[in-house]
């Protein structure tokens, strides 16, 4: 049985069992014992012949939606290897926004820290000179000081006005994680709608061989996206280093000022 | 000057909502992808587009072709702000009409660097 024969056929398999079955009670009934008993033979026969075909069929499926994880999946040939690539940019990125935030809170806080406690000191001084408890020499040395709280207060709030503005910047990540992790989210979909493809024609082994399954056997339809032209997005380029990606803002600068911008 | 700022995710355009304040551009409105951009286009008077790439419904490159096919929006100066970084998609981009072009991850700096350009231009 070199070849199988994946189309088993116009006669289903049910048929067959049952004009055998028919014979055999016919045999059996007419007291031939002998062509009873060879019956049950083909019967087995048959049994063996069509899980053959099964197991023949269910090979070249299983190797096909193998086949197709690769092609079909979220973009590239080697799209499984990528994932785990793809995940470590999403920690990295991660990582790298966690630590920028709090480096920048570690700047801004001394700032924030700086006028308190200068404004406290100043406040109960203030204090004393309203309270006309202060001589000239001292109200002199408090103006000066006032000033330079001014000043400097001013600087800082500027400052930390800054800082707030990179805190924003630095969520970037989010939006640039995300979309990697629906392109992981994807693949991971495809493989399942494979396996559950893998799992039912499993199911159709089964009943061959006499035990039941209940399985909705149907994968998930893959959402062709219509996208017309050739150029599409993509998401974030992993590896700045593949031959087409520009590595920084200059490259996509230099790439437009080609262009004749 | 009012800007529609278009992005599928809202972390985003906080961002460049909260940069585009701080370069004292206070008049934003938000979009989250082509196909809700483009009628806010369409009725509103915007003098300004900054938009994604890669959205769901409508991508900001269709949106940049439809505004470019609009008699009214057709001189409406766009800044892409994106993580596509293919030279060919660069190129597309231009080709389509972008008046600038930013690459994700990008700093405060380069945002106005570039928005300053694009209105150098516009009113040069």
């Amino acid at each position: 049985m070199g070849n199988v024969n994946l189309d088993t056929g116009e006669t289903p398999v049910s048929t067959e069992i049952k004009e055998l079955a028919e014979n055999m009670l016919e045999s059996l009934e007419q007291g031939d014992l002998g062509h009873a008993v060879a019956l049950v033979n083909d019967l087995n026969e048959l049994r063996d012949r069509t899980l053959f075909n099964e197991i023949g069929r269910l090979t070249r499926t299983l190797h096909e939606s193998i086949k197709n994880l690769n092609v079909d999946a979220v973009g590239a040939a080697s799209e499984i290897a990528d994932t785990t690539d793809k995940l470590t940019y999403v920690l990295e990125m991660t990582d790298k926004s966690a630590n920028r935030t709090m480096d920048i809170a570690d700047a801004g806080i001394p700032l924030a820290q700086s006028i308190a406690d200068d404004g406290r000191a100043l406040s109960e001084r203030w204090a004393q000179f309203m309270k006309k408890e202060m001589n000239s020499a001292e109200f002199r040395s408090l103006s000066r000081d006032v000033d330079a709280y001014l000043k400097s207060t001013t600087a800082h709030a500027d400052e930390i006005r800054t800082h707030f503005n990179d805190i924003v910047l630095a969520q970037d990540f989010q939006d640039l994680t995300g979309q990697v992790i629906h392109k992981v989210i994807n693949l991971i979909r495809d493989v399942e709608g494979k396996l559950v493809t893998m799992v039912s024609m499993a199911g159709q082994v089964d009943q061959i061989t006499g035990i039941k399954h209940d399985l909705d056997s149907q994968p998930e339809s893959e959402k062709e996206k219509d996208k017309g032209p050739d150029i599409k997005a993509e998401g974030p380029q992993i590896d700045t280093n593949l031959d087409g990606v520009v590595g920084s803002q200059d490259d996509v600068d230099d790439l437009l000022s080609s262009l004749g911008f | 000057m009012k800007i529609l700022i278009v992005d599928d995710f809202s972390t985003m355009r906080r961002i460049v909502k909260n940069l585009l304040r701080d370069l004292g551009f206070t008049n934003t409105q938000e979009a989250d992808d082509g196909t809700t951009a483009l009628p806010m286009l369409q009725n509103g008077d915007f003098d300004f587009l900054v938009t994604d790439w890669n959205m769901p419904g409508m991508t900001g490159l269709d949106l940049l072709k439809h505004v470019r096919q609009d008699d009214r929006l057709k001189t409406l100066p766009v800044l892409m702000v994106t993580a596509e970084a293919k030279r060919d998609q660069i190129v597309a981009a231009a080709q389509a009409g972008v008046n600038g072009y930013v690459v994700k991850p990008f700093t405060a700096a380069v945002l106005k660097e570039k928005i300053d350009k694009i209105f150098e231009r516009v009113e040069g």
